[in-house]
């Protein structure tokens, strides 16, 4: 085997060496594909059980609660169509506002409540990150109302 | 001539990737139909909400900046932008028409009534006839039409104060708003 | 007024553009002299109308003129003059602007520095860079313009972004952008030689200061980006694998293989499709950066499009530069052969590897990043991909990098007999692995594999960075400035390792719900929360708190975290108290009302963190050592005087 071919082929064993450990960070890490989800989406049971995932929305105004005097916070994102409360323990972003879009990173916990481990209220310089702005879309009349 | 496919590797990746991205250009939501950009706005003439023997639309508002506000009291987003909207209006630099988009109209005009109406008039259209015109694919939806009567942006999704600063109000004196 | 004149400089500029390239590539084939020079006058034109084009805007805002749309977006009249300026490129506009200044100065930098090159060449590289700058000018005219105007004029302007406002993060773009309009340079050489169908390796010997430099600015506007993520914005932390700071970090990648391709290319004519590949990907990876985090379409594939006409713009000129410059490659680059040979342990090898590993490392992070992207835009569902996937696909490659690293700098071109180094090679290493243990222990009291692995790493690099000079110095050779600034650039790299490892094993970040005259301890230091107090700024209000900070007993310190309000906008915004130490940093920063009288805070000690961008500064310095290495200076003349030197048939 030429030095050349030796080499090459010591080159081409480091890029599929460097995939696996990619390819086995994929799957081994939970935290590694974070998807998506708004309430109502959360609340047919589309969301994973027991993995982390991200939930966004508005934050429906007047449900910011804090348990006083300590870091907890609770608080309600909502589609409009449906809702779901959160838990969140620390500081929250200088962005997140009521009546404003976020994301919130975490799992679903005891009796319906997202408990929330990271609280992201910023993107751009628009404070609705787009896949909140896009999932708030109403494709078509639900019904006509009576 | 053998392709040299090891070369060109690099050039194939690069093409996938910006097909990726012509795909997302098609994708987006906010870009108007080409139908209607830099067009005319679609003429409509259709019963107001409040007196159906009164008919209001798109000439009423001719020969200045307005704005078009597609909602229905089945759209949950329309009802949280609704304080915005009534912001907006209060502010009162651009006339904003509603469209009332299949809807009932006892239930509509409940909601004004409770939430206050930032609108000049409101068209009533149950069949949807004029937004499916307008391009329309859901609710809420703004349109900004400039004083000759072109649509010059849309925005789709539940208005908030930052955007309509940041996205419409500039655009406000070139569409030639009323002073 | 001004303002149309700024307008009007642009397409002077443009024109000047197309004249430029125009009359270089048309000289070059007709062998025109008067062509070439029509097209060297034109660089020098053009700088000048783009200059007086960012002149004209830098003067709308300091004189706050909010009749220009773009001056009204991004200004507010209780700004102050500083940030006025810096909002010139606070947003999308004046960026492509501030991109078309710099292009046009590196431009004219390489016309009058290139003189020795042969004529037909050096102006295929001065049409090359010409076709960027059209691309640039006419998007601007075409979609962005920064002149348009606002009637009537606003009362007051929207203001910057309040995180715009500050120092590191005005800087930022200037810096980034040179380096990334930098790489631009290198490009055009490599498609000017690919256009020639060149065989040889002067290209490389030109390009390469050029290239050194351009990546030294891209390293500290990357350095620059991280330190003010960490004081300003992410609460602490200094890289997230964010697409925006991944967009800037792997045209760095691709330039670090770039300049030790370039070094090889350059020696023994050896790697020229690599060399030339990388070329082209480095700048590629800058543009692709550019326009993606301009037009949000790494945060949502949809954002690319909100204004139709730009995205479309923006994939055209993509297309035609990348896709263009790729497609010349895949027509020459199959008869660049190398028919000279290097032994496994010789310089060329470890180059190599060094490549393989970068290249491996950008490849994963760019597929993260983009991952989302395709997933959009297929609907298959809206990801996004985590740090634990980036940190694990940087850290793989990264390991066996450092560790040959140490042995790479003193392995010799071509046959790399290390000799009597070895010896003193297995000595460092082992004191670095003894060192790390012992620091991991006394200091932080903990003995963890992947610490002690990072510590050894970093010692090791050091270690072995500064045997160079002192080898060479023992063997009464030389030192050059090229080899003074590889050890100082690899130096930089264990430093830099050295902090990242600290920060990330022994870190301790905790939420605390504190009234005034509670305490909060972590990592042995104890935090008072002391007094509130109202502030004011020039265009702000907000409250101060007075963080008293001591450790067994004696005070360290008091740190003063504000939560201020900005007049312009209502979103609060919190600037950290921050105290710097020889082995930590101690932050503090202030949350919100609690009730009860207390407020959160977030309490964060960081030990070596400093180390990281110290580090980083030291890759930057040792790039810049190299670049005026007078050699580069020299062998040019030799080039021009004896005809091109090639060490391949």
């Amino acid at each position: 085997m030429t030095p050349r071919r030796k080499r090459l082929l010591a080159v081409l064993g480091i890029l599929a060496g460097v995939g696996a450990a990619a390819a086995l960070a994929m799957l081994a890490f939970e935290d590694n594909l974070l998807y998506f989800y708004n309430p109502s989406q959360v609340l047919a049971g589309d969301a994973p059980d027991g993995r982390t995932f991200r939930i966004g929305g508005m934050v429906t105004a007047g449900s910011l609660q804090r348990t006083d005097g300590t870091l907890e916070v609770r608080f309600v994102v909502t589609d409009y169509r449906n809702s779901v409360p959160v838990r969140y323990e620390g500081l929250l972003p200088d962005l997140f506002r009521e009546g404003q879009g976020v994301i919130a990173h975490g799992r679903m916990g005891e009796g319906g409540e997202f408990v929330a481990d990271e609280v992201l209220a910023k993107h751009d310089e628009n404070y609705m990150p787009p896949e909140v702005a896009e999932s708030l879309h109403e494709p078509q009349p639900a019904r006509v109302a009576e | 001539m053998r392709i040299p496919w090891r070369f060109l590797a690099p050039a194939l990746l690069f093409a996938a990737l910006a097909a990726v991205l012509a795909i997302g250009l098609r994708m987006d939501p906010n870009r108007l139909p080409s139908a209607l950009i830099g067009k005319p706005a679609p003429e409509f003439s259709l019963e107001s909400l409040g007196d159906p023997g009164w008919k209001v639309g798109t000439a009423d508002l001719a020969r200045q900046a307005w704005v078009l506000n597609v909602w229905g009291t089945w759209c949950p987003p329309c009802r949280d932008e609704h304080p915005t909207l009534v912001e907006i209006a209060r502010e009162n630099r651009v006339p904003m028409m509603g469209l009332n988009w299949r809807d009932d109209r006892t239930l509509a005009l409940k909601w004004l009534a409770q939430l206050g109406n930032p609108y000049v008039s409101v068209a009533y259209d149950p069949e949807g006839r004029t937004a499916i015109d307008w391009g329309v694919t859901g609710a809420p939806e703004t349109f900004l039409i400039d004083a000759n009567g072109i649509v010059v942006k849309k925005y789709v999704g539940p208005m908030t104060m930052d955007i309509w600063q940041r996205e419409f109000v500039p655009l406000l004196p070139a569409a030639g708003e009323r002073r | 007024m001004i303002p149309e004149l700024g307008h009007f400089a642009l397409i002077l500029a443009l024109l000047l553009s197309m004249a430029q390239s125009a009359f270089s590539f048309g000289g070059a084939a007709r062998g025109s002299a008067a062509w070439m020079a029509a097209g060297r006058s034109a660089v020098v034109g053009q700088f000048v109308f783009v200059a007086v084009a960012f002149g004209a805007l830098a003067w709308s805002f300091v004189e706050r003129d909010f009749s220009v749309l773009y001056v009204a977006s991004n200004s507010h009249s209780e700004l102050p003059l500083f940030y006025r300026i810096a909002a010139v490129w606070g947003a999308h506009e004046g960026s492509l602007l501030l991109w078309s200044l710099i292009l046009a100065g590196w431009t004219l930098a390489v016309t009058g520095a290139s003189r020795s090159l042969d004529a037909p060449f050096r102006s295929r590289v001065l049409g090359f860079l010409g076709l960027i700058s059209i691309g640039f000018e006419l998007f601007m005219l075409a979609t962005s313009n920064p002149f348009a105007r606002l009637m009537p004029a606003a009362a007051e302007g929207l203001d910057l972004n309040p995180l715009l406002q500050d120092f590191a993060l005005a800087v930022h773009p200037p810096i980034l952008y040179f380096g990334y309009v930098g790489f631009a340079v290198a490009f055009a050489f490599a498609c000017a030689t690919l256009l020639e169908g060149r065989l040889d390796a002067a290209w490389a010997r030109w390009t390469r200061p050029w290239t050194l430099t351009a990546w030294l600015f891209l390293t500290i506007g990357i350095a620059l980006g991280s330190w003010w993520a960490y004081y300003e914005l992410g609460w602490g932390g200094w890289w997230f694998w964010d697409p925006v700071e991944n967009a800037s970090f792997m045209p760095w990648l691709a330039g670090t293989a770039l300049i030790h391709s370039l070094a090889v290319t350059e020696k023994r004519g050896l790697f020229k499709s690599w060399t030339l590949l990388l070329a082209i990907s480095a700048f590629s990876l800058s543009l692709l950066g550019t326009f993606l985090v301009r037009s949000g379409v790494l945060i949502s594939v949809h954002a690319f499009a909100t204004d139709p006409a730009r995205g479309i713009f923006i994939l055209a000129f993509l297309t035609v530069v990348i896709g263009g410059a790729l497609l010349m490659y895949a027509w020459r680059a199959p008869r660049l052969k190398s028919v000279a040979g290097f032994e496994a342990t010789s310089r060329e090898s470890f180059v190599l590897f060094n490549n393989a590993f970068l290249v491996a490392a950008l490849s994963l992070i760019l597929l993260g990043t983009l991952y989302p992207l395709f997933m959009d835009a297929l609907k298959l569902g809206k990801v996004s991909v985590g740090p634990p996937y980036f940190n694990l696909v940087f850290l793989v490659p990264m390991l066996p990098l450092l560790a040959l690293l140490g042995v790479g700098m003193h392995a010799a071109w071509k046959r790399g007999l290390l000799g009597t180094l070895r010896k003193r090679l297995y000595a460092i290493a082992g004191a670095s692995v003894a060192v790390s243990i012992i620091v991991g222990a006394a200091a932080y009291g903990a003995v963890r594999p992947m610490t002690t692995i990072g510590f050894a790493l970093a010692i090791w690099v050091m270690l072995s960075a500064l045997l160079v000079p002192l080898a060479r110095l023992r063997g009464r050779q030389p030192l050059p400035a090229a080899t003074l600034g590889m050890v100082i650039a690899h130096f930089g790299v264990g430093l830099a390792t050295l902090g990242i490892t600290g920060v990330e094993s022994f870190k301790v970040e905790k939420d605390f719900a504190l009234g005034i005259g509670d305490a909060a301890s972590i990592a042995g230091y104890d935090f008072r929360f002391a007094a509130l107090r109202d502030v004011r700024g020039p265009n702000y209000v907000g409250v101060e708190a007075d963080v008293v900070v001591s450790r067994g007993g004696e005070p360290v310190t008091m740190l003063k975290p504000q939560k201020r309000r900005y007049n312009s906008g209502g979103n609060p915004l919190s600037e950290a108290g921050i105290e710097v130490g020889a082995t930590r940093d101690l932050f503090a920063a202030l949350g919100d009302e609690l009730g009860q009288g207390r407020w959160s805070l977030r309490l964060q000690y960081k030990p070596l963190i400093r180390y990281i961008w110290l580090g980083a500064i030291l890759v930057a310095l040792g790039g810049l050592v190299a670049a005026l290495d007078r050699r580069y200076r020299l062998r040019a003349t030799a080039v021009a005087r004896h005809g091109t030197v090639s060490a391949a048939p």
